[in-house]
């Protein structure tokens, strides 16, 4: 975060008034913004006010930061949520069956589509969506904000969060895959099948439970990823999230709003890392702080 | 490689090689990315239209109507011509920043597995700050401050993709680094840089070359998710990004051609690289 916020104020002023303006006006619009002095001092200057909720105010709408990012920071997370509700249980269960099916055509099938999902951008699966739900069927709205009844939020946010929900199915189904492969082979799947546990009882409580702590894991770090993808999915379907402001943000060079998002973004991003290490840490006693391995 | 005359055992790279040659997947992502690459290189062989040229009377044109094989744009450009010549900047700046990423991400790599203790722990921390940050929006921050040319936008994927690249070098390194074969060479009193690049390096080639196409792959994925949010990229330019951005609100008219063919375009090339990626880490992790 101090990496990306200190490479930020670069020079504000010359990036509002464009590369023709006067020497002087640049200085002159870089003081009364307060990004004039050294970049410690500026950095310092910012981060204190962040703090305490104070992210100065937005150059394009002349408004306080703070007010546009709490309603965008809602917005987002309502998305962000109906993504998870929607890709968790569909990305272990895939993941869950391609282990079990192992190096069969059910499992390669699961593997690549959902490897190819992964890395196919969020626009070209959203743009894809909108043709056949919002266009030909017109089952759902092609974009827009959330807000009315909660029939008529789902139906927003569907489209979106099912394009996000495709980006992280395979980061999810694989990790599942991983450990449930890990976890049939290993001994106490073994002696709890030897004790004549039935099939189902096994996979349930001996297998899956194991088999879904990398998938925490890696649920947390594709954090990250669901963040960046909202950037982009919400630029596609119009949604006016945290990540749709970001991106006008940086169009319109609105820095203060820019660095504001950001900076919720980032902080968020790093608390989802260490909640994901506390977790893991928890779940797994092999797993101690500190230690090398 | 021809079989019948050597029958003796082939080595570990030759036995690769005719693996991945077996593979459908292999053949099939090489086919897709040689035709984009072909498409970036000579587009004038695929099409003769220009792509930019505009003719505001035929907008919107089906495809197949008036030699236009896949429909008009809201300006009257040929859509195929389009998407064809989409590929030149994509095919030139995600390369370009794989390879940045991936030589920067080896030596740090080698440095820190090799070297170890304070080296390792200082640069480990670094990458962990740097890798819990969405990629695209660091990406986006530098390309707002700095002046948003190629040359940036291959710089900033480059060194955003160095430290995950790094990561995996530096597994692979820890691996090998007290195998017989570097002690060997350290007894002998070889050099740290000799022992890195001349005798660890070969060895780890096959875990490089998957992060190269795995992240090749990404780096296709964040510049179209640059150029659709409208950087990296000049307005009116082919690219697919830009121009599913462009169009997008085509589609409310019932207007596709526009914005899916892009679309297909971006997600064939994805996908062709993806193939290739996972038929070499199967290969390679046998």
């Amino acid at each position: 975060m101090f990496v990306v916020a200190s490479v930020l104020p670069g020079s504000v002023g010359r990036a509002i008034l464009g590369p023709f303006a006067l020497q002087e006006s640049v200085d002159q619009i870089n003081k009364e913004l307060g990004v004039n002095g050294s970049l410690y001092s500026q950095y310092f200057r910012w981060i204190s006010h962040a703090i305490r909720g104070d992210f100065g105010d937005s150059y394009k709408f002349q408004g306080p930061v703070t007010d546009y990012l709490a309603s965008a920071f809602w917005s987002s997370t309502k998305l962000a949520v109906l993504t998870l509700i929607i890709v968790v249980p569909i990305g272990i269960l895939g993941g869950a069956i391609a282990a079990l099916r192992k190096d069969q055509a059910s499992d390669r099938i699961i593997t690549v589509t959902g490897l190819s999902l992964a890395v196919t951008p969020e626009f070209a699966i959203g743009i894809v969506l909108i043709l056949f739900f919002a266009v030909k069927l017109r089952w759902v709205p092609a974009g827009g904000s959330a807000d009315g009844s909660i029939i008529d939020q789902f139906k927003v946010l569907i489209l979106p969060a099912v394009t996000l929900s495709a980006t992280l199915f395979g980061y999810i189904a694989r990790m599942t895959r991983a450990g449930t492969i890990e976890a049939l082979a290993s001994d106490y799947t073994r002696t709890a099948e030897l004790k004549g546990l039935s099939r189902s009882r096994v996979l349930g409580v001996h297998v899956l439970r194991n088999a879904l702590l990398p998938t925490i894991a890696v649920l947390a770090s594709q954090m990250s990823y669901l963040l960046g993808g909202l950037l982009v999915t919400e630029t596609m379907f119009n949604y006016k999230g945290l990540g749709l402001l970001i991106a006008n943000a940086a169009n319109d060079r609105d820095i203060p709003m820019l660095m504001a998002a950001v900076f919720v973004v980032g902080t968020f991003a790093m608390i989802m890392t260490l909640i994901a290490d506390v977790i893991t840490a928890w779940l797994n006693p092999r797993i101690r702080f500190g230690s090398h391995v | 490689m021809n079989s019948e005359t050597k029958p003796i055992a082939k080595t570990p790279s030759q036995e690769m090689r005719s693996q991945l040659l077996k593979s459908k997947t292999f053949l099939l992502g090489n086919l897709g990315v040689a035709f984009w690459a072909i498409c970036a290189i000579a587009p004038g062989l695929i099409v003769n239209r220009d792509p930019a040229e505009q003719n505001l009377i035929k907008k919107w044109t089906h495809p197949f109507t008036d030699g236009f094989v896949l429909g008009t744009d809201r300006s009257g450009r040929d859509v195929l011509s389009r998407a064809i010549y989409g590929a030149r900047e994509i095919m030139f700046i995600a390369p370009a920043a794989t390879i940045l990423g991936v030589v920067v991400g080896v030596m740090l790599g080698l440095v820190m597995g090799y070297l170890g203790r304070v080296v390792d722990d200082i640069l480990s921390r670094i990458i962990e700050a740097l890798i819990s940050l969405p990629v695209i929006l660091v990406a986006l921050l530098a390309l707002t401050v700095l002046d948003a040319g190629r040359a940036t936008i291959i710089g900033v994927i480059g060194f955003l993709f160095a430290p995950l690249i790094a990561r995996t070098v530096r597994a692979a390194v820890l691996a090998e680094r007290n195998l017989d074969y570097v002690r060997c060479a350290e007894l002998s009193g070889e050099n740290s840089l000799y022992v890195m690049f001349v005798e660890i390096l070969p060895n780890i080639f096959g875990p490089i070359i998957v992060e190269f196409t795995v992240r090749l792959g990404y780096a296709v994925f964040t510049m179209a998710g640059l150029s659709f949010i409208g950087f990296g990229t000049q307005p009116g330019s082919p690219d697919w990004g830009r121009t599913i951005f462009d169009e997008r609100t085509s589609l409310l008219s019932n207007v596709w051609w526009p914005s899916i063919i892009p679309a297909i375009a971006l997600a064939s090339l994805v996908v062709s690289i993806n193939l290739i990626a996972d038929a070499i880490q199967g290969v390679v992790d046998k």
